[in-house]
């Protein structure tokens, strides 16, 4: 299998049902001041989501990625001095889906339960049709009616996938979401992602830099304390970007020497 | 050994020990009856034991139902509001320093000889472990499950009913397999302290009148009751939480 096959899944994936790119906005955190076990983790930091875009964020351990993806979200500590506006004047509220590291899927539910929780939990009526779409597009389809013990992790994070495409968001938040599967499926769900989320305004926190590289459209290394951002790196092409790729290559060289720096900066 | 064979084997041991016991101590029936004296006791006393069992076996399903709505319901005030679990909380866990059966006797005065007191019993002596165990699986929601929810703008009540409550739900089984093993000694207990039927007032009866066989006998069913008891409603709860993995179900 070369890497040019795990990028490129065609067929299902165009279907007319799945959600239409939308009017995304750009996002801008303005993460005033964070205090964070007696300092500052961030002071006066302005941070960006181009509209339609993918933005990822690397960085350190403990240097407050995931902090500042919780900020967009929603999820601020009560403490934060912290505001989000949006490029279209609108609040973010509600436009907002959020996909973690960990699946998050409810055990004693279904797959199809899960994915249509939102619904649910808002007390609306769930797309039955656009759920059992989606299952299908990411190769789920038969697994609507099982539990997620029965799945493998790839399949859980697939399904976490639709539950966050389910959500129909132009933002989606996205913190180290792929980090805990093996390499193969990890560059599957990449390039399903790409597809799925193209068009959204997405913030991606990872810790791989062939990752934020493939997806990215800008790449972001955070660094210091208080945490300032650097210039980001513009990866050129579309994504899912080939992880063969000379140009791709040479870039990870260059994030990976920004990363050296800001781990001895943030220590 | 197949796993199956155990309880048999155990059994078999536990009797035979019994014997060896009823050997030593002289083979004295008014002491310490042999386990066939038992069964023969059973089989000739049917009559007089199951009406008896039978008002016991009330007032321990009685006790475990109140109990545990009277519980579960607690648990929820508590989780929801945050006054009531600042007020009811340390009142609760200063009432479990005072012996159920200190106050067993004042339930009697209140509720009568009748079935009242010993369901009562029976609901206080389950009552703090149901509440304990529901109430700590509420708190412990999974924070990610949570966050989730609130990203996807679920209400409070929303978030109760759909996440909460269900990831709650493996931890209430374990306080009510707690509560289902602990509800016949407060009926037993309330029985003792007055009654004028039930299988602890036959136990008291029987023990006064050095019918010690009849003890026995009452004794063993109500064990067999709660063991039957005991293996209902775990396979109960099995069966309505499939999902939750194997070694969280072996309280």
């Amino acid at each position: 299998m070369t890497p040019d096959d795990l990028g490129s899944r065609t067929g299902p994936l165009s279907r007319p049902d799945l959600p239409p790119a939308g009017t995304a906005p750009a996002v801008t955190v303005h993460a005033a001041r964070l205090e964070w076990q007696g300092g500052a983790l961030f002071d006066a930091l302005d941070f960006t989501m181009p509209a339609g875009q993918w933005t990822c964020l690397l960085g350190p351990s403990g240097v407050g990625k995931s902090t500042l993806l919780r900020l967009v979200a929603g999820l601020a500590p009560a403490h934060a001095d912290s505001r989000v506006t949006c490029s279209d004047g609108q609040p973010l509220t509600g436009r907002v889906a959020y996909m973690a590291q960990t699946d998050l899927l409810l055990p004693w539910h279904t797959v199809y339960a899960n994915v249509t929780l939102g619904a649910r939990l808002r007390g609306e009526a769930a797309d039955r049709g656009r759920a059992l779409a989606l299952l299908d597009a990411v190769g789920l389809g038969d697994a609507a009616g099982k539990r997620p013990a029965e799945l493998s992790g790839g399949m859980r994070q697939r399904a976490a996938l639709v539950r966050t495409l389910m959500e129909d968001r132009p933002v989606i938040l996205m913190d180290e979401p792929f980090s805990a599967l093996d390499a193969v499926a990890r560059l599957r769900l990449q390039a399903l992602a790409a597809e799925l989320l193209r068009g959204r305004t997405v913030l991606l926190v990872t810790h791989d830099p062939l990752e934020a590289l493939r997806l990215g459209d800008r790449v972001h290394v955070l660094s210091g304390r208080p945490a300032r951002l650097d210039a980001p790196l513009e990866p050129p092409g579309a994504a899912p970007r080939r992880i063969d790729d000379r140009r791709i290559l040479d870039l990870q060289a260059e994030l990976l020497a920004r990363l050296a720096a800001a781990a001895a900066e943030t220590a | 050994m197949p796993g199956f064979l155990r309880p048999p084997v155990t059994l078999a041991m536990v009797l035979l020990l019994w014997h060896g016991a009823y050997i030593l101590m002289g083979r004295q029936s008014y002491l310490l009856p042999s386990p066939w004296q038992t069964l023969e006791t059973l089989a000739a006393r049917w009559s007089t034991l199951a009406p008896h069992a039978g008002v016991t076996i009330v007032e321990i399903l009685l006790g475990l139902v109140l109990g545990c709505l009277l519980g579960g319901g607690t648990a929820l005030l508590l989780a929801l509001f945050r006054p009531v679990r600042r007020w009811l909380m340390p009142v609760l866990v200063v009432s479990q320093a005072i012996p159920v059966f200190a106050i067993a006797p004042l339930l009697v005065l209140w509720l009568g000889y009748g079935l009242g007191s010993k369901v009562a019993m029976a609901m206080l002596i389950i009552y703090f472990p149901v509440t304990a165990a529901f109430f700590d699986g509420l708190r412990r929601t999974e924070p990610g499950w949570l966050d989730l929810a609130r990203v996807m703008g679920g209400g409070r009540l929303a978030v109760l009913l759909r996440i909460r409550l269900p990831a709650a739900l493996p931890a209430f089984a374990s306080g009510l397999r707690v509560a289902t093993a602990v509800a016949p000694i407060g009926a037993v207990v309330g029985e003792w302290v007055g009654s004028s039927a039930g299988l602890g007032y036959l136990m008291l009866q029987a023990n006064a009148r050095m019918q010690v066989p009849l003890m026995f006998a009452a004794l063993l069913v109500l064990a067999a009751f709660s063991v039957a008891l005991y293996a209902l409603v775990d396979h109960g709860l099995r069966r309505l939480l499939p999902w939750v993995p194997d070694d969280h179900r072996e309280a």
